[in-house]
Formats: C-alpha cells, sequence, structure tokens
C-alpha cells in the first residue's frame, strides 16, 4: 500500500508541475485553486474510479464531476495522464479552435469529461441526476462530485444536498476541496461563519473531515461510496489553496495570478520535478 | 391540457422504461396513475426548481428520458441557467413541462404569469419549442418529444381547453398543421390562443372576409417553408400569442421576414404588451385587457385590410 500511496503522490507532483508550466505558457489563471484539488483528483482517477480510459462512455463506469470547473487546468492534465486523449493534444491549450478552455467543455468535445461545469452549483445537481439514473437502470456505478467551498454558496448545491438525503442516494460522494478561500476573500467570511462539515451533516449527509492532501486518507474515504450508512457521502478535505509550492500556499493572490518564467522554476524545485 | 398531459404521460411511462418524470411539489393527485404503476420513475423534487432541472439532465445523460413539469415560470426563467448549460449545452434529451401557459393563471397574479418564456427558451440552442394548442397536438408532442434526441420545451394550458382537431394530423415539430382553409387572410396562431383565433375567422367571415388558420404549434424550429407560402399568397398575415409582442412566435416571424424579398405579405402581431399585469384578473380580462379577443382581432385585420393596396 505504501508504494502505491509513494507512486499516487509522485504523480501528482507532476501534475503540479505540469499545471504550472501550462499557466505560465497560456497564460491560465485559477492556478491556486488547481493546486489544491490536484491530490483528490489523481487519487479518484489514478486508484478509486472504475473506468477505462479506452471505453469513456461505457454505461456501467463511475462517474467524476468536476463540479468547482474552475480546475479545469488540473483535470485536463490528469485525463490526459490517465490516457484519456494523448499528452500532445495539450500543445493547444488555450489557443483558437482549441477545446481546452479555462472550464471544461460539454462531454462530447473532450473524452473523460461528465459535464461541462464553470459555472458553479452545476455539476453536482447533474452528478444527482447520474447517480438517480443509476439507481433506476440497476447499474452499479458510483458518482463522486468535486466541489468547492465557494461552490457551497450556490442555493443549488445544497437543493441537490437535500434531494440526494430525501432519496438516500448511497451511490453519490461529494468531496469539498476546503481550502478556506474563494476568488475574493476568506470563504468563512462571505458566506459560510458555520461549520460546513456541520451544515453536510445537518442536510442528512454521512460526513467526515479528512486532509485532503493526504493520499492515503484520500484514497480509503473514496472508496467508501457508497458507506453502507444508507445516507450520501460528504467528505469535508481540509486543502491548501496553492498546495505543493511555498510561495503559493495558502495567498490567494493565485486565484488569478501567472507565474513568471522564474516562479515556473523555483516551484518545480521545490516540487522535484525537473524534466 | 393538464389531464391530458397526465394521462399520455402514463401511458408513454408504461410502455418506455426510460420515461422519469420529475415534479416540483404540485401534480401529485395528477400523477398517481404514473406513480401506481411506476414508483421508481417519478420524482417529487420539491421546491426546488433548478436542482430539478440539473437532475434531469444527469438522468437524461444517463440513458433516461426524463420528464420535468410544474408551472411555467418555474420551469423556465427560475432555473433558465440550468437549461442552457446542463440541459441545452450538453444536448440533454429533457422534455421541460411547463403548464398555465400565458395567462393561464392570471388570477395567480405576475409571479404565475408565463408571457416571456417563448422568448428566452427559442434563444437557446439546440432547443425546440413546442405549444400545442389541443390535448391532440399535446399528445402527439409529447411522443415526438420522447422520440428526439434533444430538448423540447412544451408550453401546456391549465384544463378545460376544446378540443381543435378531430382526428389525428399529421405532426412533426416545425411543421405547422392547417386547421382552415381561406382566401383572404392568413391567421396563425400558436398554443392556447386557437379557440380566439378560429372565432375570429368566424367573425371575419360575416364580414365577408374569409381566413385562413394555421397552427404553428412549433415555435423553434420555425415553419419557414409555410411561412413563405402564406407570405407569398396572402397580403395580411396576423401572427396571435398568449405572450409579449417581444420575442415570441410573433417577434420569431418579423426575423425572419426581415431577410426575404419580394414576398407580397404584411404581418401583424397580437400578444400581450411590455408589461406586468398587476391588477387581479381572469384570464378573460387579461386577454381583454391586451387585446387578445376574437372581436379586436377580426376588427384589426379587417380595418387593415382595408388599408392595404389591393394588389
Amino acid at each position: 500500500m505504501d508504494a502505491k500511496i509513494g507512486k499516487l503522490e509522485q504523480t501528482a507532483r507532476i501534475i503540479r508541475a505540469r499545471i504550472i508550466e501550462n499557466s505560465h505558457r497560456t497564460q491560465t489563471p485559477h492556478l491556486a485553486s488547481c493546486l489544491s484539488c490536484v491530490d483528490i483528483l489523481v487519487a479518484a482517477y489514478f486508484e478509486v474510479l472504475r473506468i477505462d480510459p479506452s471505453k469513456p462512455t461505457e454505461s456501467n463506469r463511475d462517474r467524476f464531476i468536476l463540479s468547482k470547473g474552475h480546475g479545469a487546468a488540473a483535470l485536463f492534465q490528469v485525463l490526459a495522464l490517465r490516457g484519456y486523449y494523448p499528452e500532445s493534444m495539450l500543445d493547444h491549450y488555450g489557443e483558437d479552435g482549441s477545446v481546452f478552455a479555462e472550464h471544461p467543455p460539454a462531454p462530447a468535445y473532450l473524452p473523460g469529461i461528465e459535464a461541462a461545469t464553470g459555472s458553479l452549483g452545476h455539476g453536482f445537481p447533474l452528478g444527482l441526476g447520474m447517480a438517480l439514473a443509476g439507481r433506476i437502470q440497476n447499474q452499479t456505478y458510483r458518482v463522486i462530485a468535486l466541489v468547492s467551498d465557494g461552490e457551497c454558496n450556490e442555493g443549488s448545491t445544497w437543493e441537490a444536498a437535500m434531494l440526494a438525503a430525501a432519496q438516500k442516494t448511497e451511490n453519490i460522494g461529494v468531496i469539498v476541496d476546503f481550502n478556506k478561500w474563494q476568488a475574493t476573500g476568506r470563504s468563512e467570511e462571505i458566506m459560510g461563519p458555520v461549520s460546513l462539515a456541520g451544515k453536510w451533516r445537518a442536510f442528512g449527509w454521512n460526513t467526515c473531515e479528512i486532509d485532503g492532501h493526504d493520499m492515503g486518507e484520500l484514497v480509503r474515504r473514496l472508496q467508501q461510496v457508497p458507506d453502507g450508512s444508507g445516507k450520501p457521502v460528504a467528505i469535508v478535505a481540509h486543502t491548501v489553496k496553492g498546495k505543493g509550492v511555498s510561495f503559493m500556499e495558502d495567498d490567494n493572490n493565485w486565484h488569478y495570478r501567472i507565474p513568471s518564467a522564474e516562479e515556473v522554476k523555483a516551484a518545480k524545485r521545490e516540487l522535484g520535478v525537473l524534466a | 391540457m393538464r389531464n391530458a398531459f397526465a394521462d399520455e404521460i402514463t401511458r408513454l411511462g408504461a410502455s418506455d422504461p426510460r420515461v422519469v418524470l420529475l415534479s416540483g411539489d404540485i401534480g401529485n393527485k395528477l400523477f398517481d396513475k404514473f406513480k401506481q404503476q411506476a414508483q421508481n420513475r417519478f420524482y417529487n423534487c420539491g421546491v426546488a426548481e433548478a436542482n430539478m432541472m440539473s437532475v434531469a439532465a444527469g438522468m437524461a445523460l444517463s440513458g433516461l428520458r426524463p420528464v420535468v413539469y410544474t408551472i411555467t415560470p418555474f420551469t423556465t426563467t427560475r432555473c433558465l441557467e440550468q437549461i442552457r448549460v446542463d440541459v441545452c449545452y450538453h444536448r440533454a434529451p429533457v422534455v421541460i413541462v411547463g403548464t398555465g401557459a400565458g395567462l393561464s393563471y392570471a388570477e395567480l397574479g405576475p409571479t404565475h404569469h408565463s408571457l416571456e418564456d417563448l422568448a428566452l427558451l427559442r434563444s437557446l440552442p439546440e432547443m425546440t419549442v413546442f405549444a400545442p394548442c389541443d390535448e391532440v397536438e399535446l399528445r402527439l408532442g409529447l411522443r415526438a418529444a420522447l422520440a428526439q434526441d434533444g430538448p423540447v420545451y412544451m408550453r401546456i394550458g391549465k384544463k378545460g381547453e376544446p378540443v381543435i382537431h378531430s382526428g389525428q394530423p399529421g405532426f412533426r415539430f416545425g411543421k405547422a398543421i392547417t386547421v382552415r382553409e381561406g382566401e383572404d387572410v392568413c391567421l396563425i396562431s400558436t398554443g392556447t390562443m386557437m379557440p380566439v383565433v378560429l372565432a375570429a375567422g368566424d367573425l371575419l367571415g360575416r364580414k365577408g372576409l374569409s381566413a385562413r388558420v394555421e397552427s404553428f404549434h412549433t415555435i423553434k424550429p420555425l415553419d419557414t417553408g409555410r411561412l413563405k407560402e402564406v407570405f407569398a399568397r396572402y397580403r395580411l398575415i396576423a401572427v396571435v400569442e398568449e405572450h409579449s409582442r417581444l420575442g415570441g412566435l410573433g417577434g420569431s416571424v418579423a426575423e425572419w421576414l426581415s431577410s426575404q424579398d419580394g414576398l407580397r405579405g404584411h404581418m401583424i402581431g397580437f400578444g400581450t404588451d411590455d408589461v406586468f399585469m398587476h391588477e387581479v384578473g381572469s384570464q378573460e380580462y387579461g386577454r381583454h385587457k391586451f387585446g387578445l379577443t376574437s372581436e379586436n382581432i377580426a376588427e384589426t385585420v379587417s380595418a387593415r385590410l382595408a388599408s392595404l393596396p389591393s394588389a
């Protein structure tokens, strides 16, 4: 297990380096938001999800929804490395006519994408529809939706939370990338002075809080969807915005800031990814 | 129309296991039969329409054919972004049903009127916009909606609307149905206005004017072939809808007309004014206020015809 976790951690470092390089090369923002959820994406795509990248529309596949669509720059790297499309496609990131924008396109345009997100509060409810459809059609797939703490401002997030609990939707898990920041400030100050995990519990979800950068814990918790409780599962993952690079960590300027060539070099040195 | 919808969706749900019915906490009694036969395919999504629309899109992307039902403003403007992004951008085959077309719920006040829905929904790529004139068109349209691969918005009345079509007319989205032939003027109606338009045709007949009546049950895609034919043939074409004159069927026809050359016909539009009807009143009161009566339509059309050059 330790060797497996070590390998996942190495994958996460490579993904982080690629995201930072890509941000510099293509002037793509939301860097810090991407870095905070890399470990979650890697745990899901490289260990937990029952998926076959060569069959991206297989009907009983697990579905992963990046409900925080502004993390697309992270998802695009993960899907390429996982084999959904050639990594060389990313050479055209951000070019006119490319599919790689700041947010994920509709599934028809890029293999591996389950939902076009970017307007917050849509992906998780869409995922709930997919989870209920699985139950109606007697399929065994699971749906994991990754939401941001800022996204928990959206009323539709809580509408979906209520319906999922009322319908005892066991095959959906929401993981909150709780990096304590949203675009313009501390999430607790803007809309969330009450415990986030407490809210999910109050809405009827079986809720746990974990270190969102502890790969072993991420794998263990994500594998427990469904967890046998008869309730949907909420994982509040405490994360650090800009995780992995000392001068970006917990500094909200990196929500929009683009790294210089020097900063890319320094970041890669810290990550131990030189290529 | 409500009861016909409930009856037809129950029938279709019995033969097609992909059909799922989602309701926004209304119509519980209405759907008792559906629930009896397919309990695991009926979802009361509560008073949370934004989520209901996204859930429907997610179901549609997973092989089901969800039908979303509630009062028109709540299944359209309340969750417009969910329709735009989750349904239309994903080309998810969701059937969106709004009950209470136009001023059907006039007494409930402007929160429950639907006079902008056609304009808003027809502007969304991939969307089919359908407004049946009676339960015959409703049943045919619902079947057609479940058979197609993209989203459909269906705007239906309340209850007690008269049946217009005797028998089963040929039906296709985007293909108008000729309800009555006539020589002097063409009246184009969509949705719930049909009985008023037919009555206007009768009144014109008493003035010695023979009116053709067309049912444009589909606002989008627009039947431009039929428009071309009637604008070539008639001097005057009246478009009647229980909707704002901004952006609905009349607006749609006017957009099309602006790109045409050499057609004979002039257009006149009947619809509601660009206002909220804040005062209390029945549907009849509201229609009268906005000139959506057979008398006003017949009067205005005959006056306009008289003012046009006869050549």
